[in-house]
């Protein structure tokens, strides 16, 4: 499957933004772990400011920082959200009510719990009405919204924000499930080149033959390993260095997907 | 006067026609095909008073029976939990897994693809889990494994080992029309060569979050639902589990084989948990299906509605049906019958349209009394006997996504 990527977003620890990013991940600068803030999105109407979690304002911040790169309007472009979860602080705030003897929901958290929350925020948001799709695979949830996003964007012809996106989880869930830090990231694919292309995506299926590509960096290996949206790190690296390079990303216990990385000409 | 539509920016191109090889279903009407089938045909709906877990909400729900007892195989018994059983109880159905079984001697095990939906996953387990946490660390108790049962990803890895299959697979977990969406994930991994065949459709199980979270937004009823009704007060819940196998269509179709013949996605980009009360976006939905499969609304025999029963969800499709279709076609909702199974009502509904069209009656609905008269659908209230060609069926969830599919005679 052929794409180009016209817009990246990126926001995670020592990773806020493309620009910044790009410097850490081609090693023009060192990495340095700072934390990640989140605040809503100003697209957003103000009761949806109000009302939107962690996962929503993540979700959100990459993937308007990709449309905006890309300079697209964001209600042409179809979307596929991955995440290995729903909101983990919402979804922790419900466990808890229901064990109680007041089992009553909140119906904003309710709403929010839900898995395709982020996309039904930004549907909102950018007044798309184009196809989203929200889909999750538990460690190898980007992989899995890369292949769709992909075909999307080579079957269907679709221009297609891709949002992958996954945070922590509070205590006493973080124990049965360790994700180490937030990272989103986004990338705005287009199947056509165009004068917005920044890179060449060749994306291949096959049956598993090598190991997945690592991280030189150790901060960086351990989030790609404690984040499932951050699997997309080497990718991202491979993006920041412009040089044609290609990245395995494992997928499922038996398959990985290639992709090779090249210059957009 | 209808709303202006946007200009539909997405490309729509004709799709590649995928062929239903097989289908399995369970819900509160029954194990299997036949079971449905013939609760359809006598009227016989699934919902009861709820007594399920410990609820104590007065609605009632279409509980499937025997969820409690329908152990998983041993060697995958870490994914112990309702939602899995569920999937399994489908998956043991309908002569399904002898059919995958085919299809993997035709295709390879690593080119069938596993696209399944749920909504809530095997959530209850860690509804059970919060209620035996240490009293002192506050820890989750020994055993309970949040990847394998919780994790909205656990139902592709349960299936695809389940029924040895090495394919992509992943969860759409997009509300209530995420079993409809998987149908559109096939279509495009298999036009995209990365599979040859795909297993789509999904399950979704009660528990406490969905029905305490229906029943805080006031969408529930205290009654059996009665879409389309003048005194429609709410949905009723249910959980269900069903399949599709799904193959490139031959190029000399058996007599008789039901082929996908459209999809269509859209997005309301109005409201997290209300329609579009023009129902824009459902409309969007119909006319993208449409154009994917080459027809017009006229070609169309029945329609099976998303229809949950709430005032104004129902009125909401009804006027995106009769914008499209008029007041001629043929309608109905089955949710009488199976209760709203949430991420499952896709597949349930999509199985249930194409056993209609085999079996030659469109379904009525049963707590339907008296039409709406604000709601100009031609709306069954009892079945009748067709002759159809085509089949269309509806759903759509929270946070405005739609998906519409169309089914019709193979050839």
């Amino acid at each position: 499957m052929r794409t180009y990527v016209e817009g990246i977003g990126v926001l995670g620890p020592g990773l806020c933004g493309w620009p910044a990013a790009r410097e850490a991940l081609a090693g023009a600068r060192p990495h340095v772990d700072v934390g990640v803030t989140l605040a809503p999105s100003p697209l957003l109407p103000a009761a949806e400011r109000r009302r939107c979690v962690p996962t929503v304002r993540l979700a959100m911040a990459v993937g308007a920082e990709a449309v905006a790169h890309a300079d697209r309007d964001p209600s042409e472009v179809a979307t596929v959200f991955t995440s290995s979860s729903g909101d983990p602080d919402t979804l922790h705030q419900i466990l808890e009510t229901l064990a109680s003897d007041q089992r009553e929901l909140s119906p904003t958290r309710f709403h929010n719990s839900v898995h395709n929350a982020p996309a039904g925020y930004w549907s909102i948001a950018t007044r798309s009405r184009e196809p989203s799709t929200s889909l999750s695979r538990e460690d190898d949830s980007f992989p899995a919204g890369l292949i769709e996003a992909a075909a999307e964007a080579s079957v269907d012809g679709w221009v297609v924000a891709l949002i992958a996106y996954d945070l922590p989880y509070p205590a006493p869930l973080d124990a049965v499930r360790r994700i180490v830090a937030p990272f989103g990231v986004a990338l705005l694919l287009n199947p056509e080149r165009t004068s917005r292309s920044l890179a060449r995506l060749d994306i291949a299926l096959s049956a598993r033959t090598g190991e997945a590509t690592r991280m030189a960096d150790a901060g960086l290996e351990a989030l790609r390993t404690g984040n499932p949206a951050a699997r997309s790190l080497p990718l991202l690296a491979a993006l920041a260095c412009g040089r044609e390079t290609s990245v395995i990303l494992d997928f499922g216990p038996s398959q990985q997907i290639t992709v090779k990385v090249s210059p957009p000409c | 006067m209808p709303a202006a539509l946007p200009p539909t920016v997405v490309k729509q191109t004709e799709l590649q026609s995928l062929k239903v090889s097989q289908v399995c279903i369970v819900s509160s009407l029954g194990p299997g095909v036949d079971a449905t089938l013939e609760a359809l045909r006598t009227g016989r709906g699934g919902l009861k008073p709820c007594t399920f877990e410990t609820v104590t909400l007065e609605t009632h729900v279409g509980e499937v029976a025997g969820v409690d007892r329908a152990m998983l195989p041993e060697h995958l018994a870490a994914f112990e939990c309702r939602n899995n059983r569920l999937a399994n109880m489908a998956l043991e159905l309908d002569g399904f897994e002898v059919a995958v079984t085919d299809a993997v001697a035709r295709h390879g095990a690593e080119r069938i693809g596993v696209f399944l939906g749920t909504s809530t996953s095997g959530i209850l387990t860690s509804e059970v889990a919060y209620r035996h946490r240490d009293p002192v660390t506050g820890a989750l108790p020994p055993g309970y494994d949040f990847a394998a049962t919780h994790s909205t990803g656990a139902l592709a890895e349960f299936v695809s080992r389940r029924l040895g299959l090495s394919g992509p697979a992943f969860v759409v977990s997009s509300a209530c029309a995420t079993t409809a969406k998987v149908f559109a994930n096939a279509v495009r991994m298999i036009e995209a060569g990365l599979c040859d065949a795909a297993v789509v459709g999904g399950a979704d199980s009660l528990c406490l979050t969905t029905l305490y979270g229906f029943h805080s937004l006031e969408l529930v009823s205290s009654r059996p639902c009665a879409p389309f009704d003048i005194d429609r007060d709410g949905v009723s819940l249910g959980e269900a589990a069903g399949f599709v196998l799904l193959e490139r269509a031959d190029r000399a179709p058996d007599a008789g084989a039901v082929t996908l013949l459209g999809v269509g996605e859209s997005n309301d980009a109005y409201h997290m948990s209300s329609p579009h009360p023009e129902g824009v976006g459902a409309r969007l939905a119909m006319e993208r299906a449409l154009s994917r499969a080459n027809l017009s609304a006229s070609e169309i025999d029945y329609i099976n509605l998303h229809g949950t029963a709430t005032p104004y969800g129902d009125a909401a499709e009804d006027r995106a049906i009769i914008e499209i279709f008029g007041t001629d076609t043929a309608v109905s909702s089955t949710k009488g019958y199976t209760g709203h199974t949430l991420g499952a009502a896709g597949v349930v509904e999509a199985i249930i349209s194409v056993l209609c069209l085999k079996a030659g009656f469109m379904p009525g609905s049963p707590q339907t009394r008296t039409q709406d008269p604000r709601l100009q659908s031609r709306y069954l209230l009892a079945n009748e006997d067709a002759r159809m060609d085509r089949v269309m069926t509806n759903s759509f969830g929270f946070g405005g996504t739609n998906c519409s599919l169309i089914f019709g005679w193979a050839g």
